[in-house]
């Protein structure tokens, strides 16, 4: 019974990819790789990250290319098992471009790429990624995006809250979901979600860029803490990889 | 045979290029110019010489990759 194995998934444009190391190796002590593109197989892992940046330049449309890089199909068949998948940012927009999450990324409402600190409410306490957290807590994270305005159809929407899909909302600082505290426009102040299954969950924030107080905040740890506690609750992580 | 597909975002969808675009517009003195949506155009050479398997094949290329359902609808245009 220990830490989750982690493979970090590495597209070519992928920027985020050593900093989610560092969180999850480095600081939390998670034995973690990196796993190339072009590889088929993700060995043992039981989390797989889908990091942030701007694989393939974002061409087509954010996420589109990395969809059908070689890695994804086992990506998939990790999610479809139950295996532990988490994206960031352009990890989130490969996510929805895969079909393993509802929705789409658009342009930021305001057209501007922005880089700043938001807030963030937790919605959801029961999943992988957020069981150390309390309903309701406020997290501070950054956020580094031109493609974050989640957008689905209102159908899609009502069902995510009725199933409840959203994990992550904008909110300011006392934990209210405000329209001036959504920064991108994006659909009922969404900055999370997760599948209906609960296994696979996406944010636009960077949470391993917010896990040292030495960074200016170390509030993404609760979703790495999260992960350890369901492991302690367990004995073990939902599904390893591994070849079937 | 080359194909012309134009991609557009759906009517319900924020297009914040468009509506940036548009107030450009506007500042430039051309009042009354609304409705500014902005799009794709792709262009490619086909190996199929018949229009209906032409056109069967850059359906399945727009499904599988060119086009998100989600948010965009696309014209394809067949020219010999």
């Amino acid at each position: 019974m220990g830490a989750p194995r982690v493979a970090v998934v590495q597209f070519p444009g992928s920027n985020c990819d050593y900093d989610t190391v560092h969180a999850l190796g480095t600081v939390m002590g998670f034995p973690t790789r990196l796993v190339w593109h072009q590889e088929t197989d993700l060995g043992d892992a039981e989390l797989v990250i889908l990091p942030g940046g701007f694989s393939y330049g974002d061409y087509l449309r954010t996420g589109a290319i990395a969809r059908v890089s070689p890695i994804m199909n086992a990506v998939i068949r990790h999610a479809e098992r139950g295996g532990l998948v988490l994206g960031i940012c352009n990890g989130f927009q490969v996510l929805c471009e895969a079909g393993l999450l509802p929705g789409a990324l658009l342009r930021n409402a305001g057209t501007h790429f922005i880089s700043d600190w938001v807030h963030l409410r937790v919605e959801r306490t029961d999943t992988p990624f957020t069981r150390a957290a309390q309903h309701g807590q406020v997290l501070r994270i950054p956020i580094a995006h031109g493609d974050g305005c989640y957008f689905a159809d209102e159908a899609t929407l009502d069902a995510l809250e009725a199933n409840g899909q959203v994990v992550f909302r904008y909110c300011d600082a006392g934990g209210m979901v405000t329209l001036e505290s959504n920064p991108n426009g994006a659909a009922r102040n969404i900055a999370g979600i997760c599948n209906a299954a609960g296994n696979v969950v996406a944010l636009m924030p960077h949470p391993e860029r917010a896990s040292e107080t030495l960074l200016g905040s170390a509030d993404g740890r609760v979703l790495w803490e999260s992960l350890l506690a369901g492991v302690a609750r367990d004995g073990r992580m939902p599904a390893a990889a591994g070849r079937r | 045979m080359k194909a012309r597909v134009t991609i557009h975002l759906k009517p319900t969808v924020l297009d914040a290029q468009g509506a940036t675009v548009e107030r450009a517009l506007q500042r430039l003195g051309f009042e009354g110019v609304s409705g500014v949506r902005i799009g794709k155009h792709i262009e490619f050479t086909l190996p199929n010489g018949d229009a209906t398997a032409a056109r069967a094949q850059v359906e399945e290329i727009c499904r599988r990759l060119l086009v998100n359902p989600i948010i965009e609808s696309y014209d394809i245009e067949l020219v010999k």
